[in-house]
């Protein structure tokens, strides 16, 4: 049964969404919407071929991702950092962990207009934010996988007079590594939807949210759907990309 | 403590039993009531702490009010706001928002993944579709959704459902595909019908999982909701938030991030309670 599924499987996936494109086209072509809610396909490909050509579409998906890249590596490095600190030092963890878990209970979006106070509108202001949606879930993953680091490896540590560099480097990181991961993960499909957050609320600049807003604002139906399918395919992107890492960095534990 | 000193007893033994005792006492006396206080009063440390500096750098005029207006300042307003009404007001339309999505949301997301979960054939026509759609972040949908259907009401019901549909829709099914296959021969040696399959078996077996798609489903809820009444509301928590900012009211910003934080939290914390006593029922009936 499993042989001759496969084929059977592609086709039926492929169904729905030839059916959905025909309707589509259909429903377009004989006018049976406006075609301000719903554009004919050629209409949302020849925009997407403008934007690229004309209005420098690669560039201002370019600009979008290096501020994803930036405040991502910002908000990776503080977090996991900040959540070894937690993690090893005891007195730090009691006194500032509830803390953090309280703060965390503030939804991402929340934080934008004191942001916008604090930064501006311009790119630090995106990066910052961007790195709090990475910094978050990379803390948690890191203090977590740390603390669940098994009693005997923390002894052999100590059996071995490792000092805290060497008990960090050796013992608590290595251990805590498929937690981590799970947090670089999360905190990359975070990252970008703060990054569309950002483009979204704080001031208009080049990117791929601003372009999805400026679409809205002209009623171009068209545009909004090619900002949206790259939103979607970027997102899909960091997701694949984030699971083939995580493989790849655990791949020794096997 | 009572039961466990007296089942020890009735064993024969004395030495695990004093043991026993010894270790159950120390226990006991780590959590007497004034260490307990202590501990919790640990975690108070840091904020209070915060709260001071936050206190000294205003009093002193370190910064700005517009950029960080005094603590107290902050308290006046939201006393003001909670005697006026207004807090109340703002958080309730917001709660109502996702109570509505959250609940057809979660229930399409339900149906959705049993029905994804129980027929491979329509999991191979429906679930790449959804999964494309589901790619697209939340934030994306909403200037979309704006121009299908404006601005009011629907268009934060549709994406609060939206992004509670995803993480129910997928839990769910997993909780269904993972069922143990001993449970569903148990199932077919006694002849059970589909129906008293998916009733006796699949559903409460799938339980735990479904109910972690909940909770991901009423924060992810939460989160957008936020977004949506940032980008298009004239009430709302969100609204009080863009409002706020609009007008350099620092104070009312930072009370609304505060009940945003509190609510999120008991949401959270009531589904946890929740799922820790559906896992002991599921282990008990395991047992």
């Amino acid at each position: 049964m499993e042989e001759t599924s496969n084929f059977v499987r592609i086709r039926r996936g492929l169904t729905l969404p030839l059916l959905l494109l025909v309707a589509w086209e259909a429903s377009s072509r004989f006018g049976l919407v406006d075609i301000r809610f719903l554009p004919p396909i050629e209409d949302v490909i020849l925009t997407a071929k403008q934007e690229i050509i004309d209005n420098g579409l690669v560039g201002q998906l370019g600009s979008s991702l290096l501020r994803n890249i930036a405040g991502f590596l910002i908000g990776a490095v503080l977090g996991i950092g900040f959540g070894t600190l937690l993690a090893v030092v005891n007195i730090a963890d009691r006194l500032i962990m509830p803390t953090f878990n309280g703060i965390k209970q503030i939804s991402l979006l929340a934080w934008i207009p004191l942001i916008s106070v604090w930064f501006g509108f311009a790119e630090q202001a995106k990066i910052v934010f961007v790195a709090l949606a990475a910094f978050i879930p990379i803390a948690l993953n890191t203090h977590d996988g740390i603390k669940d680091a098994p009693r005997e490896l923390v002894e052999v540590g100590r059996a071995l007079c490792f000092n805290s560099w060497q008990r960090i480097s050796r013992i608590y990181l290595p251990v805590a590594l498929p937690s981590i991961a799970t947090g670089i993960h999360l905190g990359l499909i975070y990252s970008w939807l703060a990054t569309v957050g950002a483009e979204y609320f704080l001031a208009v600049g080049p990117g791929i949210g601003g372009l999805v807003i400026a679409g809205r604002e002209r009623f171009d139906m068209a545009l909004v759907m090619v900002g949206v399918i790259i939103l979607g395919i970027v997102g899909f992107a960091f997701n694949r990309l984030a699971g083939a890492a995580e493989r790849r960095l655990l791949r020794w534990r096997e | 403590m009572i039961l466990l000193t007296e089942r020890l007893t009735e064993r024969p033994g004395m030495a695990i039993d004093i043991e026993f005792e010894g270790q159950a006492r120390r226990r006991n006396w780590s959590q007497h009531p004034a260490i307990r206080w202590v501990r919790r009063g640990e975690a108070f440390l840091f904020p209070v702490g915060l709260i001071a500096l936050w206190w000294i750098a205003s009093a002193r005029g370190w910064l700005p009010e517009q950029i960080l207006p005094a603590p107290a300042y902050v308290v006046a307003t939201g006393r003001d706001m909670i005697s006026t009404g207004e807090l109340f007001y703002h958080a309730g339309v917001s709660l109502r928002r996702v109570v509505f999505g959250f609940a057809i949301g979660a229930s399409l997301g339900m149906v959705l993944g049993i029905a994804i979960g129980l027929s491979r054939r329509f999991e191979d026509y429906v679930k790449p579709v959804f999964l494309a759609f589901a790619q697209i972040p939340t934030l994306g949908w909403i200037p979309l959704l704006m121009l299908l259907v404006g601005i009011e009401e629907t268009l934060k019901i549709i994406i609060i459902a939206k992004s509670a549909l995803v993480p129910v829709t997928l839990n769910t099914f997993s909780g269904i595909r993972s069922v143990p296959a001993k449970y569903l021969e148990v199932g077919r040696a006694l002849r059970f019908s589909r129906w008293q399959t998916l009733r006796l078996i699949i559903l409460p077996s799938a339980v735990p999982s479904i109910f972690t798609g909940i909770r991901y489903g009423l924060t992810h809820a939460w989160t957008s909701l936020v977004g949506v009444e940032l980008l298009a509301s004239s009430e709302g928590l969100g609204y009080l938030l863009v409002w706020g900012r609009q007008m350099f009211w620092l104070d009312t910003v930072i009370i609304a991030m505060v009940v945003i934080g509190i609510i999120g939290f008991a949401m959270d914390r009531g589904l946890e309670a929740s799922e820790v006593l559906i896992r002991r029922w599921k282990r008990q009936a395991e047992d």
